[in-house]
């Protein structure tokens, strides 16, 4: 026993046990070493994740925790499909915003002047080789177009000069012959063109004491012909108002 | 000699080969090790006494190691795998203390 073991004793059986000596029995026994090395280096070098070593109580934290964190992840994922749908709508309506503008903003280019249109319409064409016409007359042929719902007019006269006719266009006479439409002096013979109704324009234009009347009566001649394509291009200007303002809204609503 | 080689060579194999341990195994390999760990020390006693035999240092490594498994897994199974490991290890570790106490006497003989 180790009672009966010197230091001296031991210190030289740890020597013999460090020789190279191989005993019967050695083979199993570094067998058995070599499996302990090797599963406490796996053991060490194995990744700890820290949860097989917490406890019950620790594990019920951390996964209220987890649970607790994917509710927030959750909330914040419907929020922002929220605020994706919001956005997709507000675009949709920019959309439909921004097409509108652009319908209102070609319906007042063609009855400002500032766009070409084309569509059914009357072509009247006056001979005039007396210059018998007069601005008043041509207003009133104009008029007669604007009272049968023309939606675009426009004059054309020699020399090869072309006028878009709008609300605000006058009709001046010319001491030397012609008639000023718009500030353009325009001669016989004068060519009418106007986008409407054809069965509407026609009729007006030939009612009995109208506008074809009055015009054979100053001594032209006047042929009218329908057109299912009716090309209105000359084009005005836009002028800017001098005194025009726009009104406040709250005045505006009492139209 | 050969056995403490044995050690090093397979701590470098370890260290070496990318093993990752069996989810299975992972709650028992720390207490095998443990039971292993005694059987080395009181094998290094045994051999400074001079009565170190190989088959007793056999058996005695195997059937610590797997008794220490078995207590580890059927607690476990009972619900007290917790507590049952850490009265193993202490049981265990008590012993390595002793053996090592015991083979510090004998070499340094205090």
């Amino acid at each position: 026993m180790s009672t009966q073991t010197t230091p001296a004793q031991a210190r030289a059986r740890l020597r013999t046990t460090l020789s190279w000596r191989a005993r019967p029995g050695t083979t199993v026994t570094t067998v058995l070493f070599v499996l302990v090395g090797f599963v406490a280096a796996v053991q060490l070098a194995s990744p700890d994740d820290g949860l097989d070593r917490a406890s019950r109580t620790d594990l019920v934290q951390i996964l209220s925790s987890l649970d607790t964190r994917a509710a927030q992840l959750e909330e914040e994922v419907s929020q922002l499909e929220q605020t994706r749908a919001e956005l997709v709508a507000g675009a949709g309506t920019s959309e439909a915003a921004r097409a509108e503008a652009e319908a209102r903003l070609q319906t007042l280019g063609i009855l400002a002047g500032t766009l070409a249109a084309e569509g059914p319409g009357v072509e009247l064409v006056v001979s005039d080789p007396a210059g018998t016409v007069d601005a008043s007359t041509m207003l009133s042929v104009v008029q007669e177009l604007r009272d049968a719902r023309a939606e675009a007019v426009q004059i054309e006269g020699s020399p090869d000069r072309s006028v878009r006719v709008v609300a605000s266009t006058a009709f001046v006479d010319v001491p030397t012959g012609g008639v000023s439409v718009g500030g353009v002096t325009l001669g016989p013979p004068y060519r009418v063109l106007a986008i409407g109704d054809p069965d509407t324009l026609g009729p007006a234009l030939r009612i009995p004491g109208g506008a074809v009347t009055s015009l054979e009566t100053s001594g032209a001649s006047v042929s009218i012909r329908d057109d299912s394509v009716v090309v209105v291009d000359a084009l005005l200007e836009p002028t800017t108002p001098s005194y025009a303002r726009p009104a406040p809204p709250e005045s505006s609503d009492t139209s | 000699m050969i056995p403490v080689l044995g050690l090093v060579l397979g701590i470098v194999l370890g260290l070496v080969l990318d093993v990752s341990v069996p989810t299975a195994l992972e709650p028992y390999l720390p207490i095998a090790l443990i039971a292993a760990l005694d059987a080395l020390l009181g094998a290094g006693r045994a051999t400074l006494e001079g009565v170190f035999d190989d088959r007793v240092f056999v058996v005695s490594f195997l059937s610590n190691v797997l008794l220490a498994t078995l207590i580890v897994f059927v607690g476990n199974q009972l619900g007290v795998g917790a507590q049952l490991t850490t009265a193993v290890i202490v049981v265990l570790g008590i012993r390595i203390f002793t053996n090592a106490a015991a083979m510090r006497r004998l070499l340094l003989g205090a």
